[in-house]
């Protein structure tokens, strides 16, 4: 039986190295089924979260050979096979142990973001062309791939300032509800750090969910800033791409 | 002795975050309860997140001719009359206030062209009742919940997983668990315990569920002297993909058949006119199961052995609106195109519909100051589940739960932990690390998971219902050895030894509740029992631990009232 060569990063927060397991291949088979395999047959005590296996929950994020991926929508198939097929954590938040890292910084800046609050007396109606967009910021499964990709948090690490592509996603939701009636810019503006986005657009690349965060959240966020405060990167974005003639 | 530990003092704890849970939090936190939440996973992925298709409840908005009374006969029929009434009833009643509660936290269901909730057609229900969003329904539902959950400064504990319900004298006083992450123990006290924790679909080897699915609810309130009940029915969901062998048993939506999907044998014959001629595809999923099944069985299968769904002959953009999740789930594991050809699907273990025996208005477990609500407890589906209907029974109930527990809490006094209980608990988690060369937890696993595939799956019988009992048995004997690997440190292995212990107990009674109802029902299906039972159709089975085993009796099918029976013979 045709088989793979997998280096999954083993460690924990103080070390780690990659370790190479051998994988018998299956027809479909995708990375998340390789780890099972491992888990189930190699190294008992190998550490991964996943739920659905379906592309569904956004649990089971990691890089595969550099890339960031949720493993069970990664086909074996689609990776070369000469060598070994890597597998580390995400890059951005703090290993726990192997594929597992410690997330829970994002669940802290949900906490500043406030809730859907109705407008004072609103009709319960809604049409379909007006929640088409904020339904699909509400398609995130909070994979935090974005977040693991944007460089203000993986590079710069400047969490305590920023909130990150994932939750400029879930304002924009906010925003946009036909039926909301509170402004969340000046959150964004002071305390999730909407001004060190630089409209790189890798959070878009990555979201499995295709999610267009730059342009139809990040940006149309950034212009309710602008009309709120002054924005000087943004300003000049909008100048540029405004006489780009798009 | 309890010092030794970390502990949090709550007066509501409620075990699990998925709908359930979440919903009783709420209720909680709204009646001035504290209230901890602890779950398995991450906050936001539990079961409840995977639900595609919708959830029921009659608004009207599509079929005006909706009322609950329909729903409640819907359901009860779905359910061949074994519900718990009460529970029908209220669900059904109530089930439409719930979704408009979600609306005004903030979700967003798809809208009709007159801008209310938009709703579908789903298996067993007379009208158009299913509000959804696309096909990812329990996504909007369980952020809802969440964000409703934290704005209202709710405690969540997790990827923290209970393994014991401590007692004081007969009532709860709390419950012993470990961090996931790094291992340690923790020591919960409340004066009020709700279990949302789920079902066990993970004990079978083809399942829509995830690792989490592993009874622990229901075993921890067995253990704690609750009573279970109807837990020979399990639902098999009649379309889980069946290619490749890696996604076999993910869910393919009802909501293809809803929005227009066609069933086909191999020889494009479309089967189910042959055994539900009027409901055809929509007919319920213990029929529709059982006739893939059988076709199957017969020779008129597919190539990897199932039957042919097609939603081709709907417009591609419409086919990518409504199922999205489909169209990239089938596009990226299987390479098929459903805008243009057929899946190819199969029944996959899905729900457990029996579970903890509750109180119909409140989810008052038989143990005082303990509740349960959602896919743990029993009596709302009978022997059969309607689709959409439980998404409605987690808002319904949980509420309910929610609210009875933080009544509860109120007027109790505050319990005594018992330290023994809690060493005894401690010991148990530590022992696979003391155990050398035992088995490993992985294998018995597998092992389990064959045997109740095999053994007790859509269509049972005396022979191998007993030889499933022998190897649970023996499975039993080999889990308690169980050894594990490396250290407490986010280690699985060590989390499935103890999540094997919860299984087991649960395949247990399942099977001895298959065993022990000798006719034909709903999602239980005897060959050799191939019809009702008039005598079988007033009885609930109920499972009772009885000192280190396992009793089992009969207790009657509440009766129904005067005019509900009216109701029910109704003809819409
Ligand atoms: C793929 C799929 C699609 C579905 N689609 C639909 C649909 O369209 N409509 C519908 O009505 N129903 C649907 N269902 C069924 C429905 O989604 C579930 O029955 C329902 O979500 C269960 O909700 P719950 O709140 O009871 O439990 P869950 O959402 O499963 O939550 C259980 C919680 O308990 C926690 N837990 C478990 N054990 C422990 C422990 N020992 N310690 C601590 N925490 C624990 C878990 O971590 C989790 O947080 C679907 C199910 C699946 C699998
Ligand atoms: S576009 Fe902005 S949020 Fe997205 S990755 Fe680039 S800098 Fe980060
Ligand atoms: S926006 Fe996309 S990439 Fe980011 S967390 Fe959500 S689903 Fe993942
Ligand atoms: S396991 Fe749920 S997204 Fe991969």
């Amino acid at each position: 039986m045709a088989e793979a060569v997998l280096a999954v990063y083993r460690g924990d927060r103080e070390s780690g190295k990659p370790v190479e397991y051998k994988v018998p291949l299956a027809p479909g088979m995708v990375v998340l089924d390789a780890l099972h395999y491992i888990q189930g047959h190699l190294s008992p005590d190998l550490a991964v979260r996943w739920n659905c296996k379906a592309g569904r929950c956004g649990s089971c994020s990691a890089e595969v050979n550099g890339r960031p991926r949720l493993t069970c929508k990664t086909r074996m198939d689609s990776l070369p096979l000469e060598s070994p097929i890597t597998i580390s954590p995400l890059r951005a938040f703090p290993v726990i142990k192997d594929l597992v890292t410690d997330v829970s910084w994002n669940y802290q800046v949900n906490k500043k973001i406030p809730a859907f609050t109705p407008r004072p007396g609103v009709q319960w109606k809604m049409f379909q062309k007006d929640v088409d967009r904020p339904q699909e910021f509400r398609k995130c499964i909070e994979c935090f791939l974005c977040q693991n990709v944007c460089h203000v948090l993986r590079d710069h690490g400047k969490h305590a300032q920023y909130g990150g592509p994932r939750f400029f996603v879930r304002v924009a939701g906010l925003e946009m509800h036909p039926l909301d009636g509170v402004s969340r810019a000046k959150l964004l503006k002071e305390q999730l750090g909407l001004g060190f986005c630089n409209i790189t657009k890798c959070c878009t690349e990555v979201c499995p969910e295709s999610i267009h965060i730059t342009d139809n959240a990040i940006i149309p966020l950034k212009e309710r800033i602008v009309d709120k405060y002054y924005d000087p990167l943004f300003w000049i974005v909008r100048k540029i791409t405004k006489t780009g003639g798009s | 002795m309890t010092e030794k530990f970390e502990t949090h003092e709550h007066d509501v704890l409620i075990i699990g975050a998925g709908g359930a849970g979440l919903r009783a939090a709420v209720e909680a936190l709204n009646q001035g309860a504290s209230v901890g939440v602890v779950c398995k996973s991450l906050l936001g992925k539990a079961h409840t997140v995977m639900a595609e298709g919708g959830i029921a409840a009659a608004m009207g908005n599509v079929d005006a001719a909706d009322d609950w009374k329909t729903h409640f006969r819907d359901t009860m029929r779905g359910g061949k009359l074994l519900n718990n009434w009460r529970m029908a009833q209220l669900h059904a009643q109530e089930a439409p206030n719930a979704v408009r509660e979600l609306e005004q936290w903030g979700a967003l269901f798809d809208r009709t062209d007159s801008g209310e909730i938009m709703q579908r057609a789903f298996g067993g229900h007379t009208f158009k009742r299913l509000c959804h969003v696309g096909d990812r329904t329990g996504l909007e539902i369980i952020r809802t919940l969440q964000d409703r959950g934290v704005q209202l400064g709710i405690d969540v504990y997790m990827e923290c997983t209970v393994t014991r319900l401590l007692l004081d004298g007969g009532r709860i006083a709390g419950a012993f668990a470990y961090w996931r992450e790094q291992g340690r123990f923790v020591v919960f006290k409340a004066k009020s315990i709700v279990i949302a924790t789920g079902g066990v679909g993970k004990a079978w080897k083809v399942t829509s569920n995830s690792w989490e699915y592993t009874g622990d609810g229901m075993a921890l309130a067995y253990e704690a002297g609750a009573e279970l009940m109807d837990l020979e029915f399990v639902q098999f969901h009649p379309t889980g993909m069946v290619w490749p062998p890696g996604v076999q048993g993910i869910l393919v939506t009802e909501a293809v058949r809803g929005e227009g999907g066609i069933l086909r044998n191999k020889l494009g014959e479309r089967f189910m006119e042959k055994y539900d001629p009027k409901k055809l595809e929509l007919s319920t999923r213990d029929v529709v199961a059982r006739s893939i099944y059988t076709e199957v069985r017969e020779g008129r299968g597919t190539e990897h052995g199932g039957a042919y769904l097609d939603i081709s002959h709907k417009p591609a953009e419409y086919v990518k609106r409504k199922l999205p999740g489909m169209y990239h789930q089938f596009k990226e594991l299987a390479d098929v195109d459903i805008t243009k050809g057929p899946m190819e699907v199969g029944p996959t273990f899905h729900y457990t519909i029996g579970g903890i025996r509750v109180e119909a208005e409140t989810g008052a477990a038989t143990v005082p100051g303990l509740f349960a609500a959602g896919e743990a407890a029993a009596g709302m589906h009978g022997a059969n589940r309607l689709g959409g209907n439980s998404l409605s029974d987690l808002l319904v109930f949980g509420r309910r739960a929610g609210l009875a527990a933080a009544a509860h809490a109120k007027k109790t006094s505050a319990p005594a932990i018992d330290s023994k209980q809690v060493e005894d608990a401690e010991r148990e988690m530590l022992a696979p690390f003391e155990h050398r060369g035992g088995p490993n937890p992985y294998e018995i696993h597998r092992e389990l998971q064959d045997t109740l595939q095999s053994l007790v799956g859509i269509f049972r019988n005396e022979e191998d219902l007993k030889r499933a009992l022998a190897e649970i048995q023996r499975l039993k004997e080999r889990a308690a050895n169980v050894s594990v690997e490396g250290s407490r440190l986010f280690n699985p292995g060590w989390h499935l030894a103890r999540d094997l212990k919860s299984m087991l107990t649960i395949a247990e009674a399942v099977t001895r509740c298959a065993l022990e109802r000798k006719e034909s029902r709903g999602a239980h299906s005897r060959i050799d029992f191939p019809e009702y039972d008039p005598v079988w159709a007033k009885k609930n089975n109920i499972i009772i631990r009885d000192g280190a085993g396992m009793a089992l009796r009969q207790r009657p099918v509440p009766e129904m009232p005067e005019e509900l029976k009216q109701v029910l013979a109704e003809d819409k």
